[in-house]
């Protein structure tokens, strides 16, 4: 009985060898904090508070000129064309990397990631020197009907320089942990190629793969650089969401500018709400998985 | 079914994973391949399987050469040594999926494919998880499962790549029973992989030393420990 009160002294708390004492890890919270409020929260909130400036009849009559629904729709084809084929590129190139063994594979891997490291900007005269009116293949096109250069296929090719790495980069590091021993199960079961592509490695990686197109849609949607040079900017016809909010805030009509800048921001947020809202929803699923 | 290893050598790059090797198991044996890492042993199962192909020489099945078939054309059950489960569908699933994996003029009716695993999931002694996913169960389990899965496909030969090794020891005792009594039960020509001398001794009819892409010695386990025919065999087996 004298056990008993004994125990009722208060317990020591011990702390476990990673833990930080509380005055470090309330700084570490704060520079955290205050870091990501100058930097991200604070900018945010200024481009909604400038777009409602005028009130939100300007904002929202601004958005419906022509100009800034022409932008809106390029946008939004041009991710929706380029987003898909990065994702099967990004796929194909994962697969290629992470399951097979061959001359080149390090030079192939530099290659995926070349995209982070050149500028935009010399992306897009790439391609402008490759497919312009004065090249050899730009110039057949052009001559046949199908400029690709201040056009919608120069755009595309832009759009999908820029984000290509983004599915890949996301996928290898999965699919390298994740080894090939169930595929070569499948196969062993008398699944065909395409069959354990779909049943196996498919289901195994459609988080990664998941948030991979959903990284490579926001930036595709958001590319200036490499657009900014391919589009030639031509209003109605060239002219992305980045490229218009750059000309509308050249004129100083920063109502415009900002509305439409608020427009492709909050895309971005349903972006990454929507992979929030789906991390939650199947938390347990992937708590399984992640635990075998 | 009749294993013919004939003069089977693999090549990784300037390393010779096997040296020419050739072996016979008869039909329905129970045979282990026992060997220190890097002995060439799974390599072996692995040419049998169909995972891999040999550099030179031959594998007949029944006296047909079964050297080009492709690992679907085998027919093989083959367990993995971390047993590969499919871990985003059920146990139930996992077992079905090489009949589901059947052309449609071959596969069997959902009613079919049903009472083959539930029959599948007695086989192994688990009847009650079905639905439940690979990581819900222990590793003894899994082991399990995955030898139901091979088995499944109704296979010509089962394959086994060190099918106790990630088990511990009271486990091990006891999925060894269990591989006997379904190898007894099924009749099927089984070669496992392993590096553990007692488990090839007590389990199988023939064992196979195994070392540096060379077969040392083969025999019954009785004959082996009584006369090791090398230094080699008699250091592994501790005799």
């Amino acid at each position: 009985m004298s056990d008993i009160t004994l125990n009722k002294t208060e317990p020591v708390r011990f702390r476990s060898a990673t833990e930080e004492s509380p005055a470090t890890r309330w700084t570490l919270i704060a520079i955290g904090f205050i870091g990501l409020s100058i930097l991200v929260f604070a900018p945010l909130i200024a481009v909604f508070v400038v777009a409602l400036a005028d009130g939100i009849a300007a904002s929202l009559k601004s958005l419906a000129s022509r100009d800034a629904r022409d932008a809106i729709r390029l946008t939004l084809t041009i991710a929706a064309i380029s987003v898909p084929l990065n994702a099967i590129f990004g796929v194909a190139a994962a697969w290629f990397i992470t399951k097979f063994d061959f001359r080149g594979k390090a030079f192939l891997i530099t290659l995926i990631d070349l995209p982070f490291s050149v500028s935009p900007v010399v992306a897009g005269l790439c391609i402008v020197l490759m497919f312009g009116t004065n090249s050899l293949v730009g110039g057949w096109l052009v001559a046949n009907g199908y400029p690709i250069v201040f056009a919608m296929p120069g755009i595309i090719l832009a759009t999908m320089f820029v984000t290509f790495p983004f599915v890949a980069r996301e996928l290898i590091p999965v699919m390298i942990e994740q080894g090939r021993a169930e595929e070569e199960a499948a196969l062993t079961l008398g699944a065909s190629g395409w069959r354990v592509f779909f049943t196996v490695t498919l289901p195994n990686i459609r988080w990664a793969l998941l948030y991979g197109v959903l990284l490579c849609n926001a930036r595709a949607m958001g590319e200036f650089g490499a657009v900014a040079v391919v589009s030639g900017k031509i209003r109605g016809q060239t002219a992305t969401m980045p490229t218009t909010i750059e000309m509308l805030y050249q004129e100083y009509l920063s109502v415009a500018a900002f509305s439409l800048a608020a427009v492709l921001a909050m895309l971005a947020l349903v972006t990454l709400l929507l992979k929030t809202a789906l991390e939650i929803r199947h938390a347990d699923q992937l708590a399984t998985m992640r635990r075998h | 079914m009749h294993i013919e290893i004939d003069e089977i050598s693999k090549q990784f790059g300037t390393t010779a994973a096997l040296s020419p090797v050739s072996l016979a198991i008869p039909s329905g044996a129970l045979v282990a391949l026992l060997g220190p890492s890097g002995s060439g042993k799974t390599t072996l199962l692995r040419i049998l399987g169909g995972l891999e192909f040999p550099t030179a020489g031959r594998v007949l099945f029944d006296q047909a050469d079964a050297t080009n078939l492709t690992v679907q054309e085998r027919r093989a059950g083959f367990v993995f040594q971390s047993y590969a489960l499919f871990r985003h569908m059920t146990v139930f699933d996992n077992i079905a999926y090489g009949l589901n994996a059947r052309p449609r003029a071959q596969r069997p009716a959902r009613a079919e494919i049903a009472r083959r695993v539930t029959k599948l999931l007695e086989l192994i002694q688990l009847p009650d998880i079905g639905a439940r996913y690979p990581s819900q169960l222990s590793g003894g389990q899994r082991q399990r499962v995955a030898l139901a899965r091979a088995l499944a496909i109704e296979p010509r030969m089962l394959l086994l790549d060190e099918p106790f090794g990630a088990l511990d020891a009271k486990v091990r005792k006891e999925l060894r029973q269990g591989l006997r009594d379904i190898h007894d039960t099924t009749g099927l020509t089984t070669v496992f992989v392993t590096h553990d001398q007692d488990e090839a001794m007590e389990l199988a009819d023939m064992v196979v030393v195994m070392s540096m892409g060379k077969i040392e010695q083969v025999g019954k386990p009785a004959d082996i420990r009584a006369k090791p025919a090398t230094p080699f065999v008699r250091e592994f087996i501790g005799a």
